[in-house]
């Protein structure tokens, strides 16, 4: 093989190894969103996110219709902000509500949508009201010792 | 022919001493000689950087002809970490998890070690095998004879080749295990795509485990190349000396490279985050 054979070769080579370290290293950074087509972004808040992370699946009827964007305190009230991205083909009328479930008894949490019977549908940027938190199991616990249904943090906060 | 004179009381005890004495001062004799190549080694590197059409023909034969064999294992290991980590995460219902799972063991352990121990056992003795033949063929001491220094001519090139290499091979082990584990995780057994790369982005930091990683396989590339170098460079020259040679390289490296390993993830990541 000739002297510019070996160089294309090496170069290829140095190449593929840069592009997997950067591979990796965008991986562990937050990678460009890996939803394929449209999206529209709604905002949530939550008394309780629990363990919702970011990049968990939003799911109606069991089905996936989006991403969780992200998550962030709201200081005016000091609830979870969640943003929420659906895919544009679904729409989901006004008064959809939106509460963090768990796949399994220690699966990780979701954020599941129930439609409600509004004309009128959801769009960029609007919020859904009607939101229920995650049920922390330490409230659960403690509701249950205690023999009563304290008012747990991981109630129905019906929005404000 | 005299006997031998009556031996003093405690005389065998003083030869056990003086064995261990014996045994001590050899090994301390051979680590010091690793030192003063080592010495040598690293004075020799600038020349390798003067004439760097050398490093690149080393990196062909180091670098490139290892691709296929660390492409080909990353995305094997991928797949059984793939399983096995299923197996295990489903019983507790966190099979989301399996993108972390197999990401952090990728980029922090298995990638750097794995890929070493491929590559002492690919690069490592073909160097050494390389040396100690152009030792035997009394090559090197034609170079001496010529005042072309052998270090900075054969081994320095191959040292500095040898360092570049193994990170990148290391880097290319765990990418490609990474989509192993994507082959078998989501598309096999159905895993959610965003949970397995969203827990993947949430857990993997990249100076933290990535960067570390990239340290580790830099480390063990300095070693299995050192050790390669070596043992060619000091070998007997004859085909059973070569062939000695080849041998204690690989276990060697093996050896130095898991317990290295050991040292490097103690210090590394023994502190919680």
């Amino acid at each position: 093989m000739g002297k510019r054979g070996i160089e294309i070769l090496v170069g290829l080579f140095v190449l593929a190894g840069f592009a997997a370290v950067g591979y990796l290293a965008l991986m562990a950074a937050n990678l460009a969103a890996i939803t394929v087509g449209d999206t529209y972004t709604v905002t949530a808040r939550f008394d309780n996110v629990g363990g919702l992370k970011p990049r968990a699946p939003v799911r109606s009827a069991g089905v996936t219709v989006g991403r969780v964007a992200s998550i962030s305190l709201d200081t005016h009230t000091f609830q979870g902000l969640v943003k929420i991205e659906l895919e544009r083909r679904y729409s989901f009328p006004k008064d959809t509500s939106a509460a963090i479930l768990t796949a399994g008894l220690l699966g990780d949490q979701y954020v599941g949508l129930t439609a409600g019977g509004d004309t009128e549908y959801l769009g960029q940027g609007d919020t859904i009201r009607l939101t229920q938190s995650a049920v922390v199991l330490e409230h659960l616990i403690a509701s249950f010792l205690y023999g009563r249904a304290i008012d747990s943090p991981g109630g129905d906060s019906g929005g404000k | 022919m005299s006997t031998p004179p009556p031996r003093p009381a405690g005389a065998a005890l003083l030869d056990l001493v003086a064995r261990v004495g014996a045994w001590s001062i050899d090994n301390l004799r051979g680590l010091g000689h690793n030192a003063f190549f080592m010495v040598e080694l690293l004075r020799a590197l600038p020349a390798a950087f003067g004439r760097f059409h050398l490093v690149v023909v080393q990196l062909y034969a180091i670098g490139v002809r290892s691709m296929v064999i660390i492409a080909a294992s990353g995305l094997t290991v991928g797949f059984v970490l793939g399983l096995q980590g299923y197996y295990t995460l489903s019983r507790f219902g966190a099979a989301e998890s399996l993108g972390l799972l197999v990401a952090l063991s990728l980029v922090r352990e298995l990638g750097p070690v794995v890929t070493a121990l491929l590559f002492a056992g690919r690069a490592g003795t073909s160097l050494t095998a390389e040396i100690g033949l152009m030792k035997a063929g009394e090559q090197l001491a034609a170079m001496e004879l010529m005042a072309v220094d052998p270090r900075r001519r054969v081994l320095a090139p191959r040292f500095v080749a040898g360092v570049i290499a193994m990170p990148l091979l290391a880097a290319i082990f765990s990418a490609v295990g990474i989509f192993g584990g994507y082959v078998v995780g989501v598309l096999m057994l159905g895993i959610d795509v965003g949970q397995f790369w969203g827990q993947m982005q949430e857990g993997v930091d990249v100076w933290r485990d990535v960067g570390n990683g990239i340290v580790k396989s830099m480390v063990f590339g300095v070693a299995c190349t050192f050790v390669a170098l070596y043992q060619g460079y000091e070998s007997q020259a004859t085909p059973e000396g070569v062939a000695r040679a080849t041998t204690r390289t690989v276990v060697i490296s093996s050896l130095a490279v898991l317990l290295l390993d050991f040292v490097l993830t103690a210090m590394m990541f023994s502190t919680p985050r």
